[in-house]
């Protein structure tokens, strides 16, 4: 089995939430679904709310506490990312944007994302892809084409619908995942040019 | 090992009585710190130079010569001259003239600046920071050693057959020390040209000062200059300090909180673990310092910020007070038993000038 990295952002605020939930549902399938395609999938699940004073407080610094360094690196690292966000106000939470907002620019290039969101009612569901899809692409991340919206209902109803998004976008990501070599991180005190390069240019 | 001080420059009401100070208050202020830091013992009086408000430094080579005129040992550098946004040819005439009037006590950081709209102030492309940086420097760097001076580049207009007066003081060029906080480019430059390397140190962690460190020290052996450990190392460092600790704690607390920077963000309980900022006893700014060492190996220059954040002038001049009467006399002591014989000072005019007319002896 090759080894590969998930690293899933959950947004939720109340312990436990439904965010969470979601969040939790979505990383075991792809784990199960990475496994059928030969790839033994570690997973690290970030709750945001665990380092939401430290976002801001780089916010305001501009370096990250140690604890928020750490899980940067992990994202950094990570081969596919899920993030999962509750809907506030027609988008992603304040903190959800905000922990996307410290990260380097270049941090998400061509990372597999699956993104996913909770609200209370379905009519919230577009903030998928008006607010999530928009930011992922200007990321320049391989956002999945299955979103997932799991509303208060999707978690009561006899009728489980959420199974079916859960595993299709599951396995759209392991998939993504697992046709990619490792991710490579790049180290930014390295030097990409030498000296006499860059004094001729 | 040298020892100094250096100064942002803020304009920055103090917290505690809602003062802000003018600029004439500021200014004149910032020559008694100067003066004062030579009086109880310290090496280095370093400024820094910015365009915008709440700074008052725009012209740092008129303000180090009023200090230099009013001191006698005090070494006079900067923290940091925009080797970006500054034309290089006026760089090296002000600081070949500074050196003349302080008869060599001048040495200058070069710098890349925080403020990003300065760069159009001047003219420059902020896009090109660090092309500017490494362009500029080239043609200082002939400038001060080649009388005649041919150049064409792409930065600014060419010149023909020009010279920059004065020339350095004894034809020896005012040392030169390379700062950054996180850009690998400028430990390289530093490195190739077996210049200095200044990190801020500050307002950052640790980490990211003993990565770049590490980087120039391995470069500088990489150019042919010897070996890792004698490439020459500067830091800065932040303190304010009480006999004991619980009153400096007490005392900073206002100031920091509200500080520039990272006032109204992290605890000062956090920002002195995360980075260099120690608020303490003599002794506990003794300890810090010394473990600096650590990570970066023996380095030749630590300078610290205090007059910063909207200290007043009294408590300032009391903190010069105590870093010269308690701190530096044993960090002195203390660097100076740990470091071996092979690892040089950090050159100074006079040892540049020895150096020269004794060539056996090599200096950095």
């Amino acid at each position: 089995m090759n080894q590969r990295s998930l690293v899933v952002i959950s947004a939720g605020l109340s312990q436990p939430s439904s965010t969470r939930l979601l969040a939790d549902r979505l990383s075991a399938a792809a784990v199960d679904q990475a496994a059928s395609l030969g790839v033994d999938l570690t997973v690290r699940v970030v709750e945001l709310r665990d380092v939401a004073h430290d976002l801001m407080n780089h916010m305001l610094t501009g370096f990250p506490p140690a604890a928020l360094k750490d899980v940067i690196e992990a994202v950094e690292a990570a081969d596919g990312i899920i993030a999962v966000t509750p809907v506030f106000n027609a988008s992603f939470s304040g903190l959800f944007k905000s922990f996307f907002d410290v990260l380097d620019k270049d941090a998400l290039v061509d990372k597999p994302v699956l993104i996913a969101a909770t609200g209370g009612t379905a009519r919230h569901s577009l903030a998928l892809e008006h607010a999530l899809r928009p930011m992922f692409a200007y990321l320049r991340a391989v956002t999945m084409p299955t979103s997932v919206f799991a509303a208060t209902d999707d978690w009561g109803g006899s009728e489980d619908l959420l199974h079916g998004r859960v595993d299709r976008a599951a396995s759209e990501l392991a998939r993504e995942i697992s046709r990619r070599e490792p991710a490579v991180v790049t180290d930014p005190f390295a030097l990409t040019t030498s000296f006499a390069d860059m004094l001729g240019a | 090992m040298q020892f100094g001080i250096f100064s942002v420059s803020d304009i920055t009401t103090d917290p505690t009585t809602g003062h802000t100070p003018t600029e004439a208050e500021r200014i004149k202020d910032i020559v008694t710190i100067a003066k004062h830091a030579e009086e109880v013992g310290l090496d280095v009086f370093a400024l820094g130079e910015h365009h915008n408000e709440p700074f008052f430094s725009s012209s740092p080579t008129t303000t180090l010569a009023y200090i230099a005129a009013q001191t006698s040992t005090l070494q006079l550098s900067t923290a940091t001259t925009l080797i970006t946004t500054n034309d290089p040819v006026k760089i090296a005439e002000d600081f070949a003239m500074l050196q003349h009037l302080s008869d060599g006590r001048v040495d200058l950081t070069l710098g890349r600046g925080n403020t990003g709209p300065v760069y159009p102030w001047f003219g420059k492309d902020i896009r090109a920071g660090i092309p500017l940086a490494i362009e500029n420097y080239a043609l200082l760097h002939k400038l001060w050693r080649e009388h005649t001076v041919d150049w064409k580049g792409k930065y600014r207009t060419p010149l023909q057959s020009f010279t920059s007066t004065p020339r350095p003081l004894d034809e020896i060029p005012p040392f030169v020390w390379h700062g950054s906080i996180r850009s690998p480019e400028i430990a390289e430059q530093a490195a190739f040209y077996g210049d200095g390397f200044f990190a801020n140190h500050i307002f950052w962690p640790a980490s990211h000062t003993q990565r770049m460190i590490a980087l120039y020290r391995e470069r500088w052996a990489h150019y042919g200059h010897g070996d890792p450990d004698t490439a020459i190392v500067g830091l800065g460092g932040q303190v304010f300090m009480a006999k004991n600790s619980q009153d400096a704690v007490k005392q900073f607390r206002p100031y920091f909180d509200n500080a520039p920077v990272y006032g109204h963000g992290p605890s000062m309980e956090d920002f002195t673990r995360e980075t260099p900022l120690t608020v303490g006893s003599p002794q506990e700014v003794i300890d810090r310092t010394l473990g600096f060492r650590d990570y970066v190996g023996d380095y030749q220059r630590q300078l610290f910020l205090m007059d910063h954040a909207g200290l007043p002038l009294k408590t300032v001049l009391e903190q010069l007070d105590l870093l010269g009467s308690e701190v530096v006399p044993v960090l002195r002591k203390e660097f100076a038993n740990l470091k071996p014989a092979h690892v040089p000072d950090a050159p100074t005019h006079a040892s540049l000038l020895a150096a020269k007319s004794s060539p056996e002896v090599s200096v950095a």
